[in-house]
């Protein structure tokens, strides 16, 4: 089958974009998206064009490397998919398929479809983990933890970290992803020492990269691969206050 | 040459203890003015990174993704095996080294072993230390289930996403430490050349792949964490962007190859659909408990499937293998699958695929039990093949998912280059010719945890090499060669992309030295690697600058060190004349195609040192030798 | 001994310079609480939840106040008198409203405007999800529900639009309410546009509500569900309260 493609090109961060039409032609149905992307880029290479850059990695939906925005929706048209496990079957002939990056403020595009997601490291750098010095640990099967509180915490732990939430966000927040983390961690009864300062420095740190606000639309929860849920937000709009209240009753 | 693994005396339980009691400590206050550079944030550099900067080193790290989170560790599905015996069925710290041993078909050293399964507990404490939330009963405590080559039940896993939670675990440490300042860390840079002064690694020249800038990097110590070279083949089920260049090109600068014949092929991975195809996905060995593997008996049959009657069908594996049948063990059922295909049965697009029927367990058991084993692989399938493998069999092909061969190591995991360590995937010492499932996550987390972060303090206290200056003329001359070969990319300007020299070099590997190799065919591709290495320094084209982002440049110096690395890897196998393991000779196989290892002539590491671009590499040998175990012959008759 | 001690003080130094760089993180910001609920992204959730809720109390309150209409002008008047009779009451819930209204709409702008500032450069297509329509208007239904307001104010509370209203008084000598209800519904633009607020309103409240539980935490899978039905529901019987009053008017139900 042929496509239309309308691919966002910018050269880097400075110099403005626009979206550059190709053809796609002979795309075969059970192409994954981003070899279709591969097939078009050769195409390019031969003519001496420069290809399309994206970010990609594994390839098999976990690695959160791959962020595009197809025809206005991050990951593209499928449900609980990374743009990798996009196949081209759920495209019809001659249809056009506009691919822009993943957009936020925090997220500068650095060429062409890659973002620079080094925010998000930063956000678990102020406090998505939980202290323990190697050689530290006690017998693993010392603190009892319910299955359920397992199951809750891997949950939110599925997170790839790809940015798809804050991308569908219609004000480019990161609620979901930094509710992940920090629900994965404080309900964990190893990251219960830590679980206040955890959330005010990760919501410090988020807020100081310029993500924007939450509004509940849940159009993260509705893009994201791994279907993490508005519920984890809830809990670190909960957590976030108690820690508030702690803090300003008995300040650490 | 035999080489010195400076393995501990002492009996075989007591070699790591007592070497720890032996080893050189660096005084606390000094080990802020050590500088260590880590290469590569999967499992084995991500922990080390953490754990070096904990006890107080300064840590440079670096990793080719735009975050360390991003390292393929994140896709290992099953588990982390460890000897906690939670079962109570009888697992020990002995049974997981013996297991371990037999699985990599006595190809592997005892010393290091041993130790991976003493370690492997403290690795599960640490891990639940770290929040990561393993599966767990209703009672609380921790879930297990069993794994193929062994008889208990010791494999930890959170869901399907075991290697994701651990490196998330690993990267969140990782994280603290950047945040605490005893880490820098360096994404998207690409490490192009080591260094070595005075016969010591003191460094690494690096490529910044969003600026496009050379620069120096100067250490006390450099660790290797880069995993494995699996993309020799160009396709695998390691992420696109898995490379041999870090351990290659350390490679040409003296540091010993081990085995680098010693590769894993997975045999049920979705085949291929068409020379577009990137990337093979894995699906769970445990389809093949209760699928049934087949191919038509008439060549080239394009009838579907469910048209082709019984009468038709050759159950292969069920047939050459009576007792095991469809449960043979992966390297022969990845062969036998190999073998119907180059007759011409095979299925699919190219004829590279077997089916993998479920009809009759769907008859035995109804589709709800099937779905409530399978229902996730099966999704899978779906949306990558778009057939309902519920009404259709599957199609299922071998491909390469783990290379146990890696930059030569000693017992504390330095190569032969003082100041050089492996860790992970990257070095060969633990798996031996053969790795068991659930085995690479437990490796990669005991180097970086609890092994490299003592045995590197044994050389830091006892060197007394000063740190040199990124001005010194070793770096500056890496520098301009590194550059020399970006720009030399640059101006090629062929006909041909990079990744058509990929895919040809990776059908010539896969052909000629993949799952079965003879001498013939080894020979073949020892002459056909070094044409299209020619033709690639001659005809590739690669656009664009080297100041800004260039993905094809990139590719383009891995692809180069491919071309080279395949000879070796190649070589070796031509020379290893025996079967064993992933290594499989057809010249050495008994009358019922079972492997046969030669342990007189080959009981020994093959480590490989680099004489010049076109000479024929040298081979240093070390001895393995068993004290504990008695070598045997794996048998699944 | 002497380096165990030594040992101790290293590490006890590294966990100040820790402690440190946290208070600086933290300090430097002034975590004040009142500082960081009005501040901070979850802080103004909150404030705006609370606020939000407060003014759902008030919707209720005044629709329950208005349909008394419907039990004629005696009703009506006398409840209008009663108000008035309790100044203090009275002021005091008007300030309350203003400075709740005020805190709503100051943080639904200072929000908006960070929200502005975290995309500056918009997708060229843009395809929403899943968002309803009610989340998605929810800042230009607030805007036109405001400028009602402002409006209804000026018409019924400071008669400024119709000062005639002021000499309006009923046989007891109270303002005739009724009359006034009945005189400005007739019209058929004020109508109108009276309907096409609560319509709005209606909309605001069916994202608000469900949306306000989610801000401080309070929403869970297990009656997301039913809290999204619930607020659809209370928004709807809301409006069909509010919209009851001019419909009858303009159907000379009442007169």
């Amino acid at each position: 089958m042929d496509l239309k493609l309308k691919v966002w090109r910018q050269k880097n961060p400075e110099s403005p974009g626009g979206l550059v039409d190709y053809d796609a032609t002979g795309v075969n149905p059970d192409m994954s998206f981003l070899e279709m992307l591969d097939v078009v880029n050769e195409g390019l290479i031969e003519k001496g064009e420069d290809p399309i850059a994206f970010d990609h990695d594994c390839r098999e939906g976990i690695c959160g490397s791959c962020s595009l925005t197809i025809n206005g929706i991050p990951h593209g048209p499928q449900k609980a998919i990374a743009t990798c496990q996009l196949h081209m079957r759920h495209f019809e002939n001659g249809q056009t398929v506009v691919i822009e990056p993943f957009r936020a403020r925090p997220f500068p595009v650095m060429k062409d479809l890659i973002v620079d997601r080094g925010r998000f490291d930063q956000i678990i750098e102020a406090g998505g983990y939980i202290s323990a010095r190697t050689g530290s640990a006690p017998e693993a099967n010392s603190i009892p933890i319910p299955k359920q509180t397992t199951d809750r915490a891997m949950d939110a732990a599925e997170c790839i970290g790809c940015g798809a939430c804050v991308a569908a966000c219609p004000n480019a927040s990161a609620m979901l992803f930094v509710g992940a983390k920090v629900t994965h961690l404080n309900s964990m009864p190893q990251g219960r020492p830590e679980r206040d300062r955890r959330v005010l420095k990760m919501v410090a740190s988020m807020e100081e990269a310029g993500f924007g606000n939450c509004t509940n639309t849940f159009e993260c929860v509705a893009a994201c691969p791994k279907e993490i849920k508005g519920e984890v937000m809830a809990q670190m709009y909960r957590d976030y206050v108690k820690a508030l209240f702690r803090q300003a009753i008995r300040p650490e | 040459m035999s080489l010195n693994a400076k393995i501990p005396s002492g009996r075989l339980a007591e070699k790591w203890s007592n070497h720890i009691k032996d080893i050189k400590l660096v005084n606390p206050n000094n080990k802020r003015k050590y500088r260590i550079i880590v290469v590569g944030t999967g499992l084995a550099g991500a922990s080390a990174a953490a754990t070096l900067s904990e006890l107080g080193y300064q840590v440079e790290c670096f990793c080719y993704q735009d975050s360390p989170r991003r390292a393929h560790s994140i896709a290992a599905q099953g588990g982390i095996n460890a000897a906690k015996n939670y079962q109570n069925d009888g697992d020990s710290v002995y049974r997981l080294f013996y297991d371990t041993i037999k699985g990599g078909d006595f190809r592997s050293r005892e010393a290091n072993v041993y130790r991976l399964a003493e370690i492997s507990t403290n690795i599960i404490d640490h891990c639940v230390a770290q929040g990561i939330p393993f599966a767990r009963e209703y009672g609380g405590y921790l879930a297990n289930r069993s794994f193929g080559g062994a008889q208990v039940s010791r494999t930890f896993y959170a869901r399907g996403q075991t290697g994701q939670q651990l490196l998330l675990g690993a990267y969140s440490a990782l994280c603290k430490q950047i945040e605490g300042g005893g880490v820098t860390m360096r994404p998207r840079t690409e490490m192009l050349d080591l260094v070595v002064i005075d016969g010591h690694a003191k460094g690494i020249v690096v490529r910044d792949l969003v600026s496009g800038k050379i620069t120096s990097h100067v250490a006390d110590a450099v660790v290797l964490a880069t995993g494995g070279y699996s993309n020799v083949y160009d396709l695998s089920t390691n992420a696109r962007g898995c490379n041999v260049t870090a351990a290659y090109r350390a490679y040409k600068k003296g540091a010993y190859f081990a085995n680098p014949c010693f590769t894993q092929i997975h045999p049920t991975c979705i085949p291929i659909s068409g020379d577009y195809q990137s990337k093979l996905t894995l699906m769970s060995e445990s389809l093949r408990n209760d699928g049934r593997i087949w191919v038509p008996k008439k060549k080239g049959d394009d009838r579907p499937p469910n048209e082709i009657p019984e009468e038709e069908r050759d159950y292969y594996l069920e047939r050459k293998y009576p007792s095991y049948g469809n449960l043979a063990p992966r390297d022969i059922a990845s062969r036998s699958a190999k073998e119907v295909c180059d007759q011409g049965h095979g299925v699919g697009p190219g004829g590279f695929g077997v089916y993998l029927d479920f009809k009759d367990a769907i008859q035995r058991l109804g589709r709800q039990v099937i779905k409530e084993r399978y229902g996730n692989l099966f999704e899978m399938y779906r949306n990558i093949t778009g057939e309902n493998a519920y009404e259709v069999p599957m199609r299922i092909y071998p491909a390469t998912h783990y290379t146990m061969g890696g930059l030569w190591v000693d017992y504390n995991l330095m190569s032969n280059l003082p100041g050089l360590f492996v860790i992970g995937e990257a070095n060969f010492s633990d798996h031996g010719a053969n790795r068991l499932g659930a085995s690479a996550l437990m490796q990669g987390l005991a180097d970086g945890y609890f092994i490299l972060p003592y045995t590197i303090g044994d050389y830091l206290a006892t060197q007394r090499q000063p740190r040199p200056s990124s001005d010194h003329s070793a770096f500056k001359e890496a520098e301009k060669n590194v550059s020399e070969q970006t720009k030399c990319f640059l101006s090629i300007q062929g006909e041909r992309t990079v990744q058509s020299f990929h895919r040809e070099l990776g059908t010539i590997v896969w052909n000629l030295a993949g799952m079965a190799r003879n001498e013939a065919g080894l020979k073949e591709a020892l002459t056909k690697i070094p044409e299209l290495r020619n033709e690639f320094w001659r005809n590739v084209k690669v656009p664009g600058d080297d100041d800004t982002i260039n993905q094809q440049l990139e590719k383009a110096g891995r692809v180069a060190d491919f071309l080279e690395f395949a000879e070796l890897l190649c070589y070796d196998a031509l020379t290893r004349e025996e079967s064993c393991g992933g290594h499989f000779r057809e010249e050495h196989q008994d009358d019922n195609g079972e492997a046969i290892r030669d342990d007189a002539t080959f009981s020994h590491v093959s480590a490989w040192e680099f004489q010049g671009n076109d000479a024929k590499p040298t081979l240093h040998q070390e001895p393995l030798e068993y004290t504990e175990v008695k070598m045997a012959t794996r048998s699944y008759k | 001994m002497v380096g165990a001690l030594w040992i101790a003080s290293v590490c006890g130094k590294e966990r100040q310079r820790e402690r440190q760089r946290f208070d600086k993180a933290l300090t430097l910001r002034n975590m004040s609480i009142w500082v960081e609920l009005l501040r901070s992204s979850i802080g103004k959730k909150y404030i705006m939840a609370i606020t939000g809720f407060l003014l759902f109390i008030f919707v209720i309150g005044h629709l329950l106040g208005n349909l008394q209409v419907f039990l004629g002008p005696e009703a009506i008047n006398g409840y209008a008198e009663k108000l008035r009779s309790m100044p203090l009451l009275l002021w005091g819930a008007r300030i309350g409203l203003l400075v709740v209204a005020a805190l709503h709409i100051w943080m639904a702008a200072s929000l908006t405007i960070e929200n502005r500032r975290a995309r500056p450069e918009p997708y060229q297509l843009k395809t929403p999800i899943q968002a309803t329509y009610s989340a998605r208007t929810i800042r230009i239904s607030g805007v036109i529900i405001l400028a009602f307001v402002i409006y209804h104010l000026l018409h019924f509370t400071f008669l400024v639009i119709e000062p005639d209203y002021a000499t309006w008084t009923d046989s007891a000598g109270r303002p005739h309410v009724y009359k006034m209800m009945v005189a400005g519904f007739s019209n058929v633009w004020i109508s109108g546009f009276y309907l096409l607020a609560m319509l709005l309103l209606c909309l605001h409240l069916s994202h608000g509500l469900m949306s306000m539980f989610q801000s401080v935490g309070l929403r869970n899978p297990v009656w997301a569900r039913f809290l999204e039905q619930l607020a659809r529901t209370i928004a709807a019987l809301i409006f069909l309260g509010y919209a009851s009053i001019p419909v009858a008017v303009l159907s000379n139900l009442i007169e």
